[in-house]
């Protein structure tokens, strides 16, 4: 019964915390690069206005167009509802899988590059193609990560691996560095932040997500930008869960716990979000050319994490 | 417990050098490059003063400071140095592909894990697993040196396949200091002795690319 509880709190947490996270991520930017930077709370007063407003659609758009903004909202909504981030106790931890997680973050990618080629405007179409390559060469390495991570723990599930990490079984483990490593590129390709992709240009050069969305208005609008702040709340938590998930509730945990549990979480979300926001104003973007390297190495850091895993077998 | 942790902690320490092994093949600026080894250098020292740590081995220390001062602060900066001087090319002209680069990188980590695994069934855990690394690191200057044509970084893959060795010699027990001192100041020397040549090179043909020296061997004639 309190799972039910639990998740229901969990499914309301990442969306309401979600455009939160994107504006300290923005306001910690704009402080650093010298700005004074609207408040963390402007995307709030953003998505306000834009239901407000009336829904814009080019005359050439299908129903493909219409729907891409909600089934790609609900697909990386329901990711972000089934990793564990202040308790394990969740109801539907037990469907969590992270092969199934990586599918579900490939329906709202393909959706959203559906609905780019969909107008047939030139830069959708571009926008389209650059996501796919990115996605392609992203999905391997996180794929990687996840087996190099179930190979530790016998288990794909991020609840039991979050306990098999806080039961202490485990040391210092090169294998997980390695794929921690590899995570956070996978997550920066994925989120389309820099030095892949710029989130907040409107270059035509550079745009990748952008590029997808450009046509979009009003509600559809608030809808892919919801979706893209829940992938970014999704991965910060994803990190948070299979790396850091000290403080976190586990089952038969009391209200105590589940507090400790939910300050721990807001804690982590800070500290990733203010390292993002310092790592992003340190670092340049990158050439498309070089996307393949930076996740050929993404790809290769977790197969070395898979290796070193059979060197601490075999010894 | 306090054995697994010492254990674990020198493994960490080895992978962060093999990485940074990995990432001078990843770079393609030059300053980037020295920067990168001078991190893998101080990387090293750690894991030099963590073995001395953990073998009660005091003269691991002067490894230790010999590392960190030499190759993680002099060499970088007289690379630098050269650099500027010579006013060379600022990215980095490979051979071979990095993404290709990288992919061999990785292989030849498995190929050396698989090597020295077996050969030393009857060394202590950390032994192996520290040998593994090190001849990965070796191997991964060896392909830094045969993939790169500047020079500079040319000698960059050197010095990282000497630390590499540096990095077996100080996780085996019982290396005497005279070597490891005497190892130091032959680096010091190449290092001098590079920089001449460097010099000598790009008086000679304008540029420090090694490809044009090829034209100028006897047996093309």
């Amino acid at each position: 019964m309190t799972a039910v509880l639990w998740q229901m709190v969990q499914v309301v947490l990442v969306v309401a915390l979600a455009p939160l996270v994107t504006g300290w991520v923005r306001w910690v930017k704009a402080r650093l690069n010298g700005r004074r930077g609207a408040s963390p709370w402007q995307p709030y007063r953003d998505f306000y206005r834009l239901l407000q407003k009336e829904a814009v659609v080019a005359h050439s758009a299908s129903w493909v167009f219409r729907a891409a903004p909600y089934i790609t909202f609900a697909s990386v909504w329901l990711a972000a509802c089934i990793i564990p981030t202040f308790t394990t106790n969740i109801f539907l931890a037990p469907a969590a899988d992270l092969i199934a997680l990586v599918a579900l973050l490939a329906i709202g990618r393909f959706w959203t590059a559906l609905a780019g080629m969909d107008v047939g405007t030139a830069f959708g179409g571009l926008g389209a193609s650059r996501e796919m390559m990115i996605a392609s060469l992203a999905e391997p390495a996180m794929l990687m990560v996840s087996f190099s991570l179930s190979l530790v723990s016998g288990t794909t599930q991020p609840a039991q691996i979050v306990a098999f990490v806080l039961t202490g079984e485990i040391g210092i483990e090169v294998s997980l560095g390695l794929a921690l490593a590899a995570l956070f590129m996978v997550a920066i390709a994925e989120n389309g932040r820099i030095p892949i992709d710029n989130p907040a240009t409107h270059l035509e050069l550079t745009m990748v997500h952008e590029a997808m969305v450009l046509e979009y208005s009003g509600r559809h609008l608030a809808m892919v930008e919801a979706a893209q702040m829940v992938r970014l709340t999704l991965f910060m938590a994803l990190i948070a869960c299979l790396f850091a998930p000290w403080g976190m509730a586990m089952p038969g945990a009391g209200p105590v716990g589940v507090t400790v549990g939910m300050l721990a979480f807001l804690a982590k979300m800070f500290i990733l979000a203010t390292a993002l926001a310092w790592f992003e104003t340190a670092i340049a973007k990158m050439r498309v050319f070089r996307y393949a390297d930076f996740l050929g190495g993404a790809l290769l850091l977790g197969l070395l994490a898979t290796i070193f895993l059979y060197v601490s077998e075999a010894v | 417990m306090a054995q697994q942790f010492s254990y674990d902690l020198a493994h960490l320490i080895g992978a962060t050098v093999l990485m940074a092994g990995m990432g001078l093949l990843y770079q393609r600026r030059l300053f980037a490059v020295l920067n990168t080894f001078a991190f893998q250098a101080v990387a090293l020292a750690a894991a030099a003063a963590w073995q001395a740590h953990v073998q009660h081995a005091p003269h691991l220390y002067a490894t230790a400071a010999i590392a960190l001062i030499f190759k993680a602060i002099a060499v970088p900066l007289a690379l630098h140095w050269l650099v500027e001087r010579l006013g060379i090319h600022r990215t980095v002209e490979t051979a071979l592909s990095i993404g290709w680069t990288m992919i061999v990188g990785v292989a030849l980590v498995a190929l050396s894990i698989m090597l020295v695994l077996p050969v030393t069934a009857k060394a202590a855990a950390l032994t192996r697993e520290s040998l593994s690394i090190a001849m990965s690191v070796v191997l991964l200057g060896m392909l830094m040196m045969i993939t790169r044509r500047n020079a500079v970084t040319q000698v960059v893959g050197f010095m990282a396949l000497e630390n590499g060795l540096i990095l077996a010699a100080v996780s085996a027990k019982g290396m005497p200091l005279v070597v490891e001192i005497s190892i130091a100041f032959s680096v010091l020397v190449a290092m001098t002795v590079f920089g001449i040549f460097f010099f000598r090179i790009r008086e000679r043909f304008d540029t420090l690319d090694l490809n044009y020296l090829e034209t100028y061997r006897g047996d093309r004639q």
